[in-house]
C-alpha cells in the first residue's frame, strides 16, 4: 500500500476532482436561468457542493502531485489534454430535463464511488468521501424525483426526458472501465473495482427509470476518452474558455 | 375546497387572466437548532409534498437554519380575515390584568 505510485494516485485524485469541477461548473451555467425559483437555488446549490468537493481533491491531488500547485492552479491553469472528468459531466446542458438526467445519471455514479471511497486505505481520500458522500446522497434524491417526475408526466416530458437518455446513455459505461489507474487504486485499497460497482448503479438507476415509464437504450456502446485524457469531447474547450477566462486574461489576479 | 389563496386572505384573487399551470403554493416551517417550535419562515412552490420539502432544505436551510422542516399546501390553512381585526383583537387592548405583571415575585425566584 506504501508503494502507491504517487503519479497514478494524482491520476486518480484529477479524476475525481475533475469529475465535480466541470459538472459543479455546468450545473453553476443554469444559475438565473432555471425554470422556477426553486430549481434555480437547488441547481446552484449543487453546483456549489461539487466545487466544494473539486477544491478537497484537487487540493490533495496538489500534495500528492509535490510541484506546489493549488487546488486553484490545477482547476485555472490545465488545458483541456489535462483534464480527466469522465466524458458525461462535459455534455452541455441542453433543456432542464437533460441537465436533470445528465445530473441523475453521474450522482447514481457519485454516491457508490464515494460510499466505496469512506473505507479507502488513504486516510485523507477517505475524509473526503465521507464529508461528500452525505451531499450526493441529497443530490441523487433530487435529480432521481425529478428524472421520475418528468418522465412519468406530461407527454411533452416524457418525450424529452427519454430523448435525453437516450444522448446520455452511452456516456454511463466509461465510468465503469477500468484501466491501470484503477487497477493500481484497487491493488493498494485506495479506491473500489469499478464493475463491482455497476450492479448496485444498474439496480438503483434501472429502478427509477422504470418508474420513470422510460426504456433504457440497448447496448453496451461506451464513448470513451475522458478519464484517460485521451479524446475529451469538443464541449471540454468552450467550456473552459469560460470557466478560465479570468486567470487566463488577467494572470495571478485575486479578490 | 377552499380558495388557493387561503392562507393570504386580504390578496385578492385574480380572475381575470387565465390561470397559468403553476405547482401549487406551500408555506415553509422550519424548527431551528435550539428552536423548540417550528416557525414559519416563507413559502414557495412545488409539484408536490416531497419536493416542497426537498425546495424547502434548498431555499430555507441553506445556512444551516434548521433542524427539521414542515410543509402545508397554502390553501389548506384557514386564516383570520384582516376585516375582521377589529371584533376580533381589539377587545382584549383594554384588558391589561390578563398580563402577568401585577404579582410580586419572591427574589429567590430569580429571573423569570
Amino acid at each position: 500500500m506504501a508503494g502507491v505510485d504517487q503519479a497514478q494516485l494524482f491520476e486518480f485524485l484529477c479524476r475525481m476532482g475533475d469529475n465535480t469541477l466541470v459538472l459543479g461548473h455546468r450545473v453553476s451555467e443554469w444559475c438565473g436561468h432555471a425554470p422556477a425559483l426553486e430549481e434555480d437555488i437547488a441547481l446552484a446549490n449543487t453546483a456549489l457542493d461539487l466545487i466544494g468537493q473539486t477544491q478537497m481533491w484537487l487540493g490533495l491531488a496538489g500534495d500528492v502531485e509535490g510541484n506546489d500547485r493549488s487546488a486553484d492552479d490545477l482547476a485555472m491553469l490545465r488545458d483541456v489534454w489535462d483534464f480527466r472528468n469522465a466524458l458525461l459531466v462535459e455534455q452541455p446542458n441542453g433543456d432542464f430535463g437533460q441537465t436533470m438526467m445528465r445530473q441523475f445519471l453521474f450522482d447514481a455514479w457519485h454516491l457508490v464511488m464515494l460510499k466505496a471511497l469512506t473505507g479507502s486505505s488513504n486516510d485523507r481520500v477517505a475524509a473526503i468521501a465521507a464529508k461528500s458522500v452525505k451531499e450526493v446522497q441529497y443530490h441523487v434524491e433530487r435529480s432521481g424525483d425529478t428524472v421520475i417526475g418528468l418522465g412519468d408526466g406530461t407527454s411533452e416530458s416524457h418525450q424529452r426526458m427519454q430523448k435525453a437518455l437516450n444522448l446520455l446513455w452511452p456516456y454511463v459505461g466509461e465510468m465503469f472501465v477500468a484501466d491501470v489507474v484503477d487497477d493500481a487504486m484497487v491493488e493498494a485499497g485506495i479506491a473500489p473495482d469499478l464493475t463491482d460497482l455497476r450492479v448496485e448503479f444498474d439496480a438503483h438507476v434501472g429502478a427509477a427509470l422504470t418508474e420513470a415509464t422510460l426504456t433504457t437504450p440497448d447496448g453496451g456502446f461506451a464513448h470513451k476518452g475522458g478519464k484517460s485524457g485521451f479524446q475529451h469531447s469538443e464541449h471540454l474547450g468552450h467550456l473552459l474558455t469560460q470557466m478560465q477566462w479570468l486567470q487566463r486574461a488577467y494572470p495571478g489576479a485575486t479578490w | 375546497m377552499s380558495s388557493p389563496n387561503s392562507a393570504y386572505p386580504d390578496i385578492p384573487e385574480t380572475q381575470t387572466k387565465p390561470k397559468r399551470h403553476e405547482w401549487p403554493l406551500w408555506e415553509v416551517f422550519i424548527r431551528g437548532q435550539h428552536g423548540m417550535s417550528h416557525r414559519h419562515v416563507g413559502s414557495l412552490h412545488a409539484p408536490e409534498e416531497e419536493m416542497a420539502i426537498k425546495n424547502a432544505r434548498d431555499v430555507y436551510t441553506r445556512r444551516n437554519e434548521g433542524v427539521s422542516i414542515w410543509v402545508v399546501e397554502a390553501r389548506h390553512i384557514a386564516a383570520s380575515s384582516p376585516s375582521e381585526k377589529g371584533p376580533l383583537y381589539e377587545p382584549s387592548e383594554s384588558k391589561v390584568y390578563r398580563h402577568p405583571t401585577f404579582f410580586d415575585i419572591p427574589d429567590e425566584v430569580g429571573a423569570m
